[in-house]
């Protein structure tokens, strides 16, 4: 009894949630080519409202506008680097999610990788460092005595 | 002089976030400065039969200002276009986005007047797409050769338009300008 309401309750908030990523309309396509080029397109554009969502998840007016733009090229046969090109002439770089790696971007591709290297180089170099002259501070004079008397029991233990 | 490094890196940290802070993540450079204005033709919103387009103003500079009756902040940049308009120092073009022309009209009544000298209604929004227009108000400066030297996004001050927008189009036809 437990679980049927567990599973209902389950089905419930999935089934709401799908509905409310769906914000989309409902396309005709002459094709499945062309079908799958529209819907991988519209989630690698990103809505410029609403700019941590896609085309195909923004309910945002001018998202809606973009994506028949994007339905009406794709329908009449554009390539999706052709529809790309027509959104960044208008709108640049900033409505693709991963912008093309060029001067301006260059630090954006390469930093993680830099860091990355940058913080390992430090990592070995202080794990040597550590190696080779352990910086452990010298024994106090109570220590030493300590040492010296051990030294001398495992001297006598052998001559015995 | 090791308790530098942490500084230097806290420092470094520092910079960036506060870069980052002073960024308005709204503002999108438009790939469009230093390319020629997209070409339109519209009706006006004065006289529907009467088409309007970059083209009518060729050889003179421009300020495109995209604006709508839905639009809140057009609201807060009206008076500062009224106030340009009755200055007459540039030519004021108005490209209303996705409205209906009764709306604007009574918009324009209800704030203050119709400071444009032509308003081109792009009732489905495509000439806004083919522009860039991404929130509305934006405002585009076009030179006398038809391309566009700056975008702002977002309403009009007067900063702005001391500061940025009047330069520019004064620049071409200052005769000192010339004389090194």
């Amino acid at each position: 009894m437990k679980t049927l309401r567990h599973l209902i309750a389950i089905g419930l908030l999935t089934g709401l949630s799908i509905s409310l990523g769906n914000a989309v309309e409902i396309r005709n396509f002459a094709n499945p080519e062309q079908q799958a080029r529209y819907e991988t397109l519209i989630q690698k554009l990103r809505c410029l409202v609403c700019q941590n969502q896609s085309l195909g998840d923004s309910d945002a007016d001018l998202a809606r506008d973009l994506r028949n733009e994007v339905y009406g090229r794709i329908q009449s046969g554009e390539s999706e680097e052709e529809t790309i090109q027509f959104l960044t002439d208008r709108y640049g770089d900033f409505v693709l999610y991963d912008p093309p790696v060029k001067g301006i971007t260059l630090f954006l591709w390469t930093g993680p990788l830099l860091l990355f290297l940058s913080g390992g180089f430090l990592a070995i170099r202080h794990l040597r460092s550590h190696r080779l002259n352990p910086s452990r501070p010298p024994l106090d004079p109570e220590e030493k005595n300590r040492l010296e008397t051990l030294r001398n029991q495992l001297r006598q233990g052998k001559s015995d | 002089m090791r308790f530098l490094i942490p500084l230097g890196v806290f420092l470094v940290m520092v910079i960036f976030l506060g870069v980052g802070l002073s960024l308005d993540p709204r503002e999108i450079p438009s790939p469009l400065i230093g390319k020629p204005a997209p070409a339109f033709d519209l009706p006006t919103l004065e006289a529907p039969d009467r088409r309007f387009g970059p083209h009518t103003l060729k050889g003179r500079p421009y300020l495109l200002n995209v604006w709508a009756s839905w639009c809140e902040a057009c609201r807060a940049e009206h008076p500062v276009l009224i106030d340009l308009a009755r200055r007459g120092e540039v030519n004021l073009i108005g490209l209303n986005y996705k409205d209906t022309p009764e709306k604007a009209r009574a918009w324009l009544e209800a704030h203050g007047g119709n400071p444009y000298q032509a308003v081109a209604v792009d009732a489905n929004g495509k000439v806004g797409i083919d522009w860039g227009v991404y929130g509305v108000p934006e405002t585009f400066v076009v030179d006398a050769n038809g391309i566009i030297l700056y975008k702002h996004t977002g309403p009009l001050n007067r900063k702005v338009l001391t500061e940025k927008i009047l330069p520019l189009l004064r620049t071409p036809q200052d005769p000192r300008a010339k004389t090194p």
